[in-house]
C-alpha cells in the first residue's frame, strides 16, 4: 500500500504531541464508570482493573437529580411520547412543543424575559457574544471565567480586555478605559468552577449600571441550588432582574444530561435565535433530555429540601476538612478545593484517595494558576453522613502519610515546592 | 534595565499581580510559560504599549512567544518603532 508523505509525516507530528503530553504528566485518561452517576459510583482504573466501588467527590451532580427515578421516568416517558431525535436544527424542523415550554419555565426559574436552548453551555458561551457584539464594542471579563467563555471571546470580533479576579477596583478602571465603545459587556462566571467562590455580582452590577455596561453571568455552577430558592448566583447577591444575559448549563445540577441556554433579556436572546451559530447550525436538544430537565424544573420548583441538603453538605464537608488540618480554599458553595500547591503532590494524593475508596481529581496548571495545585472535591445533595465520614478518614490518611495536615502554602511548598 | 524595560516591568506587575503575589519579576522572568501572565490577557499590554508608544504592534509580532518576557517584548517594541520611525515617542497614558 502506497502511503503518501504527509500522511506520515502528520501521523509522526501527533504521535509525538501525545508523547510529550505522557511524558509532562499532562496526559488526560479517561475512567470508566460501570453505574449510574450518584455518590457511590463502580469504575474501572485504571482500564482493565477489577471494578472498584468509590464516593465520588468530583461529579457535578450538586442535587443528586442525574439518576433519579423521577428525572429517569419523565425522561422514558418523553422518549416515548416524542421520540428519540429530531434529525434537524430548530429552525427548520427541529423545534417541539417541549422544547419552547423547557424554555418558558427557564426563563421563569432564571427570572429573566426569555431563553433559547443550546445543545451545552460550551455552545451558549461559543455563540452569544459573537451573535451580539462588534468591532465597536468591547468584552470585559474575569480572570478567570471558564475556558469556554474564552473561546466565545476570541470567536467574537469585538474587542476583549480582563480585569483581576474579583477585583471591583479594576473593573472600574477598566470600564472607565472602554468608555469610547458603542457597548459594554461585562462577562463573569456566577460560581468560579476551579476555586468555588462566588463572583461580586452585586458590585458588578452596580459598577456595570453606572458606566452603562452590560452583564452576562455564566451559572452553570450555581443554577438549581445556589441562593435562598436555587436561582443561582445572582438570587444569592440580590440582583435578579438586573442582569442582561444568564448562561447555564443542564448538565450538572439540572438532571446533568447535556444542554445549555442564554437567558436574559428579550431583545439580547432574540438576536442569539436569530444569529448564534452553535444555536442555527447544530441539532436541537433530544427530546428525551428536554423531558427530563422539565422534571427536573418541577423538582427543584416544589422544594428547596435538596439545596438545603446540599448546603448542610458543604458546610460539614468544609468544617471536617479544615478540623483535620487541610488548607482548604474559603468559600460557600459546594466546590471545596483542598490546597495542595504542588502538582506532583496533587496527582499522587488523588491516586492515594482513590486506593482508598475516594475517587477526587488532582488539578494543576495550566487549568489552575502555576503552584496552585489542589483537588477539588464537589459535594452532592446525594451524599450522606456516612459517605463524608468515609471520606474524611481516608483523606486523613492519605494527608498523615504525605505529612501535610496543618500545613499552610509556605510549609507544603517548602516540604514538596511549588 | 533601561527605561522601556521598566516601564513594561512596572505595567506587568501593576496589571497583571495581585497585591499578595510575593513573586519576583525580572526582565527575563517568562510570563506566559512562567503562569504569570495568560495568554488571553495579554492584550492590555498590548494595548497599553500602542498608546505609550503611539506604535501598531502588528498581531503576527505580538505572538505568546515574542511576550513571553520583558527582554523580548522590549524587542517588539524597538522593532517596531525602528520600523515606524516613531523611536522616543511617548504619550500619555
Amino acid at each position: 500500500m502506497t502511503t503518501l508523505a504527509y500522511e506520515v509525516t502528520a501521523r509522526e507530528h501527533y504521535r509525538h504531541e501525545l508523547d510529550a503530553l505522557r511524558q509532562a504528566g499532562l496526559f488526560k485518561e479517561e475512567r470508566f464508570i460501570h453505574a449510574p452517576q450518584g455518590a457511590e459510583i463502580d469504575v474501572e482504573y485504571p482500564a482493565g482493573a477489577p471494578l472498584r466501588r468509590v464516593v465520588n467527590l468530583c461529579s457535578n451532580n450538586y442535587l443528586g437529580l442525574s439518576s433519579h427515578p423521577d428525572v429517569v421516568a419523565a425522561a422514558r416517558e418523553g422518549l416515548e411520547a416524542r421520540g428519540y431525535g429530531m434529525s434537524s436544527v430548530r429552525f427548520i424542523c427541529g423545534t417541539q412543543d417541549i422544547h419552547r415550554e423547557l424554555e418558558r419555565r427557564l426563563t421563569d426559574f432564571l427570572g429573566t424575559e426569555d431563553t433559547l436552548l443550546f445543545p451545552s453551555c460550551m455552545d451558549a458561551n461559543a455563540g452569544v457574544f459573537e451573535a451580539l457584539l462588534g468591532e465597536q464594542d468591547v468584552l470585559i471579563a474575569d480572570r478567570l471565567v471558564h475556558a469556554s467563555i474564552v473561546d466565545g471571546m476570541r470567536l467574537c470580533k469585538a474587542p476583549h480586555d480582563t480585569f483581576k479576579h474579583s477585583d471591583m477596583e479594576h473593573l472600574e478602571e477598566k470600564l472607565k478605559e472602554h468608555q469610547d465603545k458603542r457597548f459594554r459587556m461585562v462577562v463573569t462566571d456566577g460560581v468560579f468552577s476551579m476555586d468555588g467562590d462566588l463572583a461580586k455580582l452585586d458590585a458588578i452590577v452596580s459598577l456595570a449600571e453606572r458606566y452603562n455596561a452590560m452583564v452576562c453571568v455564566d451559572d452553570s455552577h450555581a443554577t438549581g441550588f445556589i441562593g435562598r430558592t436555587g436561582r443561582g448566583t445572582h438570587e444569592e447577591k440580590g440582583v435578579v432582574g438586573r442582569i442582561d444575559i444568564i448562561t447555564t448549563t443542564l448538565g450538572k445540577a439540572l438532571g446533568g444530561a447535556s444542554g445549555g441556554c442564554v437567558s436574559g433579556r428579550a431583545e439580547l436572546v432574540g438576536i442569539c435565535r436569530q444569529r448564534a451559530r452553535p444555536y442555527l447550525f447544530s441539532n436541537s436538544v433530544a427530546p428525551v433530555i428536554v423531558a427530563g430537565a422539565l422534571k427536573v424544573l418541577e423538582l427543584v420548583g416544589r422544594s428547596t429540601d435538596r439545596r438545603d441538603t446540599l448546603a448542610a453538605n458543604t458546610v460539614r464537608w468544609r468544617a471536617m476538612l479544615a478540623q483535620a488540618g487541610f488548607d482548604v480554599k474559603p468559600g460557600e458553595s459546594p466546590i471545596v478545593p483542598v490546597m495542595l500547591y504542588n502538582a506532583k503532590l496533587a496527582q499522587e494524593v488523588a491516586r492515594d484517595l482513590f486506593a482508598e475508596g475516594i475517587y477526587v481529581v488532582g488539578f494543576f496548571f495550566p487549568v489552575v494558576p502555576q503552584g496552585q495545585a489542589r483537588i477539588r472535591t464537589q459535594m452532592s445533595a446525594a451524599h450522606g453522613p456516612r459517605h463524608l465520614e468515609r471520606a474524611i478518614d481516608a483523606f486523613v490518611k492519605v494527608g498523615r502519610t504525605y505529612g501535610i495536615l496543618g500545613k499552610g502554602r509556605k510549609e507544603i511548598v517548602q516540604q514538596y515546592g511549588a | 534595565m533601561d527605561e522601556l524595560k521598566r516601564v513594561i516591568l512596572d505595567y506587568v506587575k501593576k496589571e497583571y499581580l495581585d497585591d499578595t503575589d510575593d513573586r519576583e519579576l525580572a526582565a527575563d522572568t517568562c510570563l506566559i510559560t512562567g503562569g504569570i501572565v495568560d495568554s488571553f490577557s495579554m492584550v492590555s499590554l498590548k494595548r497599553f504599549l500602542e498608546r505609550k508608544y503611539a506604535i501598531q504592534i502588528p498581531d503576527a509580532e505580538a505572538t505568546p512567544a515574542a511576550f513571553d518576557t520583558v527582554n523580548s517584548i522590549a524587542d517588539v517594541v524597538t522593532r517596531v518603532q525602528a520600523r515606524s520611525g516613531a523611536v522616543g515617542k511617548v504619550t500619555a497614558s
